[in-house]
This record gives C-alpha cells, sequence and structure tokens, in this order.
C-alpha cells in the first residue's frame, strides 16, 4: 500500500500527460499507418518518393547543419573567453546571453527582417555602392540560416561556458609548462575535454534548427523548411494524412538524431575521461 | 596575444547577437510608415498605436490568461510529482523523470498539429480551452525541472524530524518543504511563463475567432504591415523579459541557465 502512495503524487501529472501528449502524439503516429484499418506504407512511399517533398527535407536538414557548426565556430572562442574572464565580467557576459534565449522568438527574427528587407541596412548599404537593392536575402535560405544562428548561438555558448567552467586552469597551464604550444593544447587539451558541452549543444541547436517554426515562417517567405511544410498541410491545405506523416519524419528524426549524438558523446567521453586520468 | 583575438571574437559574437535588437530599438523610434535605420524624424507613435485598436490589447490579454492558468494547473500536477521524483525511490523512477521533460523533446509544431487534431477536433474541446490545455503540457517540464533540482539541494532529514515532533504529513510538508523550495517555485513558474508567453509552435494551430496570443497576432500583423508597430511592441516585451531575467537571477542565480 505505501509503496503505491509513491505513485499517487505522480498521477495528476500522468493523467495530464497521458491525454493532452501521449494519446495526440501516438494517434498521430498510428494513423500513418493504417489506410481504412487496414496497414499500410503508402503514405510514406509517396511521399518519400515526391522530389518537392525530398527538396524541402534536403534544404531544412542542410541549414540545421549549417546552423549546427556556425553555432560551434562562433561558440567555442566566446564560451572560452567568457569562462575565463573575472567573475563580474562574466556575470554581465552570460546575462548578455541568457537576453536573447529568454526573448520571444517572433521579437528576434523581425529585428533581422529590419536588417535585411527593403530599406533595411544591407538594403541601404548596397545602394550605397550602386548595387542592385532589387536582390534582398530576406525570403531566402541565407535569411532562414542567419535567423536560426542567431536564435541558438546563446544556447550553444551557455552549455559550453558550463563545462568549460569546469576545465581547470592546472590542466591547461600544466600543457603548457610541458611545452606544449598553443595549438597542441587546443587540440590535445581543451578541445577533447569540452566535447561532452559541444555535443549536448550541438543536439539542442541541430534538433531546435531543424524543427524551429518562427523563424523559418518569418524569414524564408515563399521558401518551404519541413515545419513550415508540417503547417501548411494541416492548416492551410487541410491534408491531415501528409501532415502526419510529416509529423511522424520529423518526431523520428530528431530521436535518431539524438540518438547518434547521445552514442558519440558516450564514445568521445571515454576517451576524455582517459584524459581527466 | 591569444587572449586579444580571443576577446574580439567574443565582441563579434555578441555585436551579431545584440545589434539586430538595438537597431529594432532604435528604428521604433522613427516617425516615418516604414521601418527606417536610423530613422528621420522621431517619434513615439508607433508605441501610442500599439494601444490603439484592441488587436494587440485582446491578444494581450489571452496570452496573459492562458500563460497563467496554465502555469497554474502545471504546478498543481507537477510540484507533486517533483516532490515524489526528488523524495522517493520507486520502480520506474528514471523512465518518469524523462515523461515529465518529454514535451521539450517532441518538436513544437508536431506537438501543436496533434493537439489540433485530437483535443480541438476528436475531443471537440474549445479553442481556449485547448489553448490552456496545450500551454499546461509545454509549461511541465520547466515546472519538474526548476523544482526538482531545488528539492534535490534540500535535506528532507528536516522534514522527518518535523514529523517526528509530531508534526502532520501535510503540515510538514506544507510548513517546511514548501518554504524552503519557495524560490525555486517562483523561478519555475516565472521561467515556464516565458516559454508559454513566447511559444507560437503551439498557439498557432489554435487560433480562432476572436482568439490569438500575443505572439500570433504579431506573427498576422507583419504579414501584412511593414511599419513600426511591431517594432515598438518588442522593445516593451524586451523590457518585460529583462526585469524577469534580473528576478530569476536573484531567486535562482545565473547557474540554473548553464548547469543544462
Amino acid at each position: 500500500m505505501k509503496q503505491y502512495g509513491k505513485y499517487l503524487f505522480l498521477l495528476p501529472g500522468l493523467l495530464v500527460l497521458t491525454l493532452f501528449m501521449i494519446i495526440p502524439i501516438a494517434g498521430t503516429i498510428l494513423s500513418t499507418f493504417f489506410d481504412a484499418g487496414s496497414f499500410t506504407l503508402a503514405g510514406y512511399m509517396q511521399y518519400l518518393q515526391d522530389p518537392y517533398f525530398l527538396n524541402i527535407l534536403w534544404v531544412t536538414l542542410r541549414t540545421s547543419l549549417l546552423t549546427t557548426l556556425i553555432c560551434i565556430l562562433l561558440a567555442f572562442p566566446a564560451a572560452y573567453y567568457i569562462s575565463k574572464c573575472r567573475p563580474r565580467m562574466k556575470m554581465i557576459l552570460l546575462l548578455l546571453s541568457i537576453f536573447p534565449l529568454l526573448t520571444s522568438p517572433v521579437v528576434r527574427s523581425f529585428s533581422w527582417m529590419v536588417i535585411l528587407g527593403k530599406g533595411g541596412i544591407i538594403d541601404n548599404t548596397m545602394a550605397l555602392f550602386g548595387s542592385d537593392t532589387s536582390i534582398s536575402i530576406l525570403y531566402t535560405p541565407t535569411a532562414i540560416l542567419i535567423g536560426l544562428v542567431h536564435l541558438f548561438l546563446p544556447l550553444s555558448i551557455i552549455t559550453l561556458v558550463g563545462v568549460m567552467e569546469n576545465i581547470g586552469d592546472d590542466v591547461v597551464e600544466a600543457a603548457k609548462s610541458l611545452g606544449a604550444s598553443a595549438s597542441t593544447t587546443f587540440w590535445h587539451i581543451l578541445l577533447p575535454l569540452s566535447v561532452p558541452g559541444l555535443m549536448t549543444g550541438s543536439i539542442l541547436v541541430f534538433v531546435g534548427s531543424f524543427t524551429a517554426y518562427t523563424t523559418p515562417a518569418l524569414l524564408g517567405g515563399r521558401e518551404s523548411v519541413i515545419s513550415t511544410f508540417l503547417y501548411q498541410n494541416a492548416v492551410t491545405l487541410n491534408d491531415w494524412q501528409l501532415a502526419s506523416v510529416v509529423a511522424t519524419i520529423m518526431i523520428v528524426l530528431s530521436f535518431v538524431v539524438i540518438g547518434i549524438m547521445n552514442w558519440l558523446a558516450g564514445k568521445v567521453a571515454v576517451r576524455g575521461g582517459n584524459i581527466r586520468g | 596575444m591569444a587572449n586579444r583575438w580571443l576577446g574580439f571574437v567574443t565582441l563579434l559574437v555578441f555585436t551579431f547577437l545584440l545589434g539586430p535588437l538595438v537597431i529594432m530599438l532604435v528604428s521604433s523610434f522613427g516617425e516615418a510608415g516604414v521601418l527606417q535605420f536610423p530613422p528621420e524624424n522621431w517619434s513615439l507613435k508607433w508605441y501610442a498605436n500599439i494601444f490603439q485598436g484592441s488587436m494587440f490589447m485582446t491578444a494581450f490579454q489571452t496570452s496573459i490568461l492562458v500563460s497563467f492558468a496554465g502555469n497554474m494547473l502545471a504546478l498543481l500536477v507537477g510540484l507533486p510529482a517533483a516532490y515524489a521524483m526528488s523524495r522517493f525511490q520507486f520502480k520506474g523512477k528514471a523512465f518518469l523523470q524523462t515523461l515529465f521533460i518529454s514535451p521539450v523533446l517532441i518538436p513544437g509544431i508536431v506537438l501543436g498539429f496533434a493537439l489540433l487534431r485530437y483535443i480541438i477536433v476528436t475531443f471537440q474541446i474549445p479553442v481556449y480551452t485547448a489553448l490552456f490545455i496545450g500551454h499546461t503540457i509545454i509549461m511541465l517540464p520547466f515546472i519538474v525541472r526548476v523544482i526538482s533540482s531545488n528539492l534535490d539541494n534540500f535535506d528532507f532529514s528536516i522534514e522527518e524530524a518535523a514529523v517526528s515532533l509530531g508534526a502532520s504529513r501535510v503540515g510538514a510538508f506544507f510548513r517546511i518543504v514548501l518554504p524552503n523550495i519557495k524560490s525555486g517555485i517562483i523561478a519555475g513558474v516565472l521561467i515556464a511563463f516565458l516559454e508559454s508567453f513566447n511559444n507560437v509552435d503551439i498557439s498557432v494551430f489554435m487560433t480562432g475567432p476572436g482568439v490569438s496570443t500575443l505572439p500570433i497576432q504579431m506573427l498576422t500583423y507583419v504579414e501584412n504591415y511593414f511599419d513600426p508597430t511591431i517594432a515598438a511592441l518588442s522593445v516593451l516585451l524586451m523590457a518585460l523579459t529583462a526585469v524577469l531575467m534580473f528576478v530569476i537571477e536573484r531567486l535562482v542565480g545565473i547557474s540554473y541557465f548553464t548547469k543544462k
């Protein structure tokens, strides 16, 4: 009896989650495998051969991958610098990274419309040099990429700072005093020890950009990514079968990526563990 | 030398992160009907424009109401769950912990669509109620996570001491445990509030006649107009965000954000 009492605390939450998350999600996934009561994979066969859909999938994956890579490249030096700052400066820089993270994605994407759009800074600067102003970056995959990097860079920085704070100065100093060059210290000490944070951050950034809706919807214009494609099919075209197939593909791909990255992180962490001694 | 290079890159990174927000801030004070940077003439009329007409005010009310009600429900079911998961050992604990966090793992746009399909269409629940349910679901992980991390630092032997000294189980919870995790609860509520208040992915599926949250109303407005009203509204939202961020920092410290 006492044993079951513990589960009583969890019951209200489980009820809410079952009714309003598990059932709707499971229903959506299951519905894609059945047509008029019989099992079928026709939905997947149809869309996985459709060049239009495959192109959207490709653009989304490419953009997410590029976003992740750019975020790592920019966040790594910045996070290292922040982690080595004096407490007061570190606090200010961390708050400056957290602020965008908490700010509405609508606001942040809109701020890029101001810059990239007609009459924006980029547009005006181009005009100054006599460039053709009818070509705007806004509503292109590049605009989506810039918006996504802007959206997820704070997350990369913050997760990396968390890890780098745990790398003691003594480790780096020891390497230097033993004659390691700056680049050797970076490649053999700093990078391997940061891998866990790098992985966690990258999973969040990749899956986040792969499924992001607001930024592509605002900055992409007619350019579809998988999430805006799902929305169009569900709401504008009312094609729920296709929307459910896309939803299932998004869930599966997200979990596959999370799985692969976790597996990779586990492998590399073993190596890192050896270095740590 | 290396430090100077790192400092320069960091400066560029923060310029990239904050520059657009600053430019929007400046543009919001422009007089012209299109966004300009720098503006030729200055005016506060776009700020006044937000409050004229009911478009944004109604959406703001909806957002506040949905976030607040959803927050209370998420707290009501999340607090006991967080308590049990920190306090007790039981079978399937790791699985349940993941389950309570899972609403953030599922792509928001997928969850929004699934809720539209099942909650609104199959269960026939009105849009406004569905919006409230959807926001409860996305707030739950934040409530559970923040309160859990606060409870993990709580010494439950104090609670036991109170009980052995004659306090009832319920009394001990409300008079010993609750006051000790008060800051965690408030921080959890505020973080969840921001998450819900800014949400687009769920809300975008749950608009109906007269029902729309503020971010969705902003998206709709941007599709049709490109005047500085949204920039002005964004500035007000950034001010709200900044205030809440400092309150959260005071309550649970900055480490909440870096230790994820």
